[in-house]
């Protein structure tokens, strides 16, 4: 008895607790960097240098936690430190001059520099004491609720033994003690659904995949994130990636399958290098390979990298790729879950959705369907970017309102809202008028978009619709693996009518053609890629088609988007003569007397953006071209 | 690629056309490009067409069949970018180095590329140089980012004591 699965286990996680709990309790200070790809763009690299070099200086070691992305991106570099008996403080926008600063403050003099702090992760008592408040009483944080990025900006991902501590791994051991049937059930009663956007019932693909005759089975974690302007899964496998691969073995084992693959973007080195590490990791402590924990279950995982193309998030063609081929979509049936990776059933899901798992088995079935609305239960994340003030990953629980998200949790837009695009190029663009919709799989799809894996970008009005709309098709139009008709020339005359609308060519009969081609596209695509390509044009027919008319018919682009259809100008009121717009013309466009309001030289000025860019008293603006007399222009 | 090497992934890679796809990552990451050679190497020990071959890794936007430049510089064009101003980044790109996506400078120092997506919305618009993404970039940045690569490039020729072309308009 003494060498069951469960007692191994039980050894390697007091190990782990005990390692966890030393670290907490260290006499030296932990300091928590925020390591994940946004916060090195943003130079948390930097900062850690000079983390470190102001330790040498000043004579004192720390221990350094490289974490995973916490959420508010827009506040990164974020470092975070806590001191032996205090709780954790958190700093944003952490320059290496400001990082040295708190340091020497904090660790010379006891001085926590309150003044720098956005919050700390310890009682009110504390805040009473400090004058910090709370980080999860920021107006971001607030009203998310976090569950599969419980860990992200807690734990160093590099390491299984701090995932382990904080229950890592218990849902696997309850999945070994419920057996494959029980597992199933207990995801059935979560009523999780497919949070790759499509929102099928998870236990019913794995039924059927368990149902299915084969010598082999395969699980596939599709991490092949390919929505421009979405990055969850990135987080969570950078920031947490065990948590994703307990979530594998738990399908492996609920379905018989042997062998499971993750099929990342290139495009995201570090999620690929963390993955790579825990897999080695899981190896060694023997959570990975043959008769994990002398349970009898054998089970691997191999890291796959993606080469580069959208249309590989569509399961089947997904599968073509792995397999070596070009990666497009095949017909359906058979489903991959009856007949998949080299003919064999295979399961394939979004990594959010394994993500959940561990969390499922762990608290609960009965627990998870309690999160969330009744039919859309649980938790999603979000990436909330744009126009939004507060932009980063966000985890909300299913049926909150758009308002709620874009107002309360990204803090609105600094000029006035226009548009929440959701659901990645695939989706919809929906109105202010949407914004007390509840953002669930219902709900979007009958507001003619679609949930997609959770891309938010929320538009103001120096956005152009038009614009956006050929945007999202061309870059549908080149992703197009060009295997059927209807999304191969559809795209591309979607694209070209738009174009032709931006130029300032177009005529009303374009819109037919628009609504048209869209809907032989949604009837007869092969793919969910296909069907679903025309949503942003739609959406915004729908929408915005004042905007639509005021490019074809006013021959203006309000949002000074479409270089063919407005001209900039100088509100001689709003400038200063402060020359910041001289400097940086590169025409020589610009002309004015020092203090005096200047001119813009419309025949020289090729709309390049840089004066506008330049201006802070927001006094340059687009005007329909035909218009030269000068006029109140509102913004 | 010499054979010793080629041999040796094609013996990890069991041989098998299915692993045609990490086959060709691994040596995009060691010769930095897909050779014409390499094709036809690989096609003979895979027993699969160079036809075959080319129309696999020209569906995927990460194989480039050029050689690529000594610095590497991406400009993100996705969604959150292109609200963002990405496409003036891109623009402003062509007009510093004379270049379009996937093509490299005639001096062989900067290979450009448009991408989808590099999963850094939160920060848009950002640019790639050489593997280290950059935040909030504006074309003011970006000019002297791209100042900076030319005068890293400088330091280098002077110091091999060769004279590179002169850097398209600066």
């Amino acid at each position: 008895m003494n060498d069951s699965p469960f007692s191994r286990f039980n050894l390697l996680q007091r190990q782990a607790q005990k390692k966890w709990v030393a670290l907490q309790n260290s006499p030296q200070p932990l300091i928590y960097l925020g390591a994940a790809s946004c916060g090195r763009a943003a130079g948390a690299m930097l900062t850690l240098q000079a983390i470190q070099e102001t330790l040498e200086e000043i004579n004192r070691s720390a221990h350094i936690l490289q974490v995973g992305c916490i959420g508010p991106c827009y506040l990164e570099p974020l470092m975070d430190l806590q001191l032996p008996g205090l709780p954790r403080i958190s700093y944003a926008r952490v320059s290496p001059e400001k990082a040295k600063r708190i340091l020497r403050a904090a660790l010379l003099e006891g001085d926590l520099s309150p003044k720098l702090a956005i919050g700390h992760f310890g009682d009110d008592a504390f805040t009473q004491q400090s004058g910090i408040g709370r980080f999860f009483d920021l107006p971001m944080l607030k009203p998310q609720v976090r569950v599969i990025l419980r860990n992200c900006g807690f734990i160093d991902p590099q390491d299984i033994d701090q995932y382990l501590a904080q229950d890592g791994y218990a849902g696997f051991i309850q999945a070994l003690q419920k057996g494959p049937l029980g597992v199933i059930e207990e995801v059935k009663q979560s009523g999780l659904r497919g949070r790759g956007g499509a929102g099928f019932p998870t236990y019913k693909k794995w039924e059927i995949c368990r149902a299915a005759e084969g010598e082999k089975k395969f699980v596939i974690c599709n991490a092949d994130e390919g929505d421009p302007g979405a990055f969850m899964n990135r987080s969570l496998l950078e920031g947490d990636p065990h948590a994703v691969l307990e979530g594998m073995l738990i399908a492996g084992f609920a379905i018989g399958a042997q062998q499971g693959f993750v099929y990342v973007r290139a495009e995201y080195p570090l999620a690929v290098a963390r993955l790579r590490q825990a897999i080695q990791q899981m190896r060694q402590v023997g959570l990975l390979g043959e008769d994990i924990l002398g349970s009898g279950f054998s089970f691997d995982i191999e890291v796959k990298e993606g080469a580069g193309a959208f249309v590989c998030g569509e399961e089947t063609a997904l599968i073509a790729s792995l397999e070596g081929e070009r990666g497009m979509p095949r017909p359906r049936p058979p489903f991959p879950a009856e007949k998949g990776y080299r003919g064999y059933p295979t399961l394939i899901n979004n990594t959010e959705t394994f993500g959940i798992l561990p969390n499922i088995l762990r608290n609960g079935g009965q627990w998870f369907s309690q999160l969330g609305s009744p039919g859309n239960s649980g938790t999603k994340t979000f990436s909330l970017v744009g126009k939004a003030r507060h932009t980063g990953l966000i985890e909300v629980p299913l049926g909150m309102t758009l308002r709620q998200i874009v107002f309360d949790i990204g803090g609105g837009t600094i000029k006035p809202f226009k548009a929440v695009q959701t659901g990645g190029p695939l989706g919809g663009c929906l109105s202010a008028a949407h914004l007390d919709t509840p953002v669930d799989y219902e709900n979007m799809r009958a507001s003619g978009s679609i949930m997609g894996s959770g891309g938010l970008i929320v538009l103001d009005e120096s956005t152009c619709i038009v614009d956006l709309a050929r945007y999202f098709l061309t870059f549908s139009k080149s992703e197009s693996c060009g295997k059927c008709t209807p999304c191969r020339v559809g795209t591309r005359i979607l694209v070209e009518t738009l174009e032709k609308i931006s130029r300032g060519e177009g005529e009303m009969e374009d819109l037919d053609v628009l609504y048209k081609v869209a809907d032989t596209m949604q009837r007869t695509a092969l793919c969910g890629g296909g069907q679903t390509a025309p949503n942003p044009v739609l959406t915004t027919l729908k929408y915005f088609l004042n905007e639509y008319l005021t490019h074809i018919q006013g021959r203006y682009c309000p949002a000074a988007v479409c270089t063919a259809l407005f001209e900039y100008r100088i509100i001689a009121e709003k400038c200063t003569g402060c020359g910041r717009c001289v400097q940086v013309c590169s025409s020589g466009a610009v002309h004015g007397e020092k203090k005096e309001p200047h001119v813009i030289d419309v025949d020289k000025c090729i709309k390049c953006r840089a004066c506008v860019e330049a201006c802070k008293f927001d006094a340059i603006v687009g005007v329909p071209i035909s218009y030269r007399q000068p006029q109140e222009v509102t913004l | 690629m010499d054979q010793v090497a080629l041999t040796r992934l094609m013996r990890e890679n069991d041989c098998d056309p299915g692993n045609l796809i990490p086959i060709l990552q691994r040596i995009q990451q060691l010769e930095g490009y897909i050779s014409e050679q390499s094709v036809r190497q690989i096609a003979r020990m895979l027993k699969i067409s160079e036809n075959h071959i080319y129309g696999v890794a020209s569906f995927y936007s990460q194989f480039r069949f050029q050689k690529p430049g000594r610095h590497h510089l991406k400009v993100c064009l996705g969604t959150a970018c292109h609200v963002q101003g990405g496409v003036h980044l891109a623009q402003e790109v062509e007009k510093q180095l004379n270049l379009r996506s996937g093509e490299t400078t005639p001096d062989g120092a900067i290979d450009y590329e448009e991408v989808a997506c590099l999963g850094c919305c939160a920060q848009a618009a950002v640019v790639e140089i050489d593997g280290a993404i950059y935040a909030k970039m504006t074309t003011d940045r970006l000019v002297k980012k791209l100042k900076e690569l030319r005068s890293q490039e400088a330091l280098l020729s002077e110091a091999e004591g060769q004279s590179l072309s002169a850097p398209a308009s600066a």
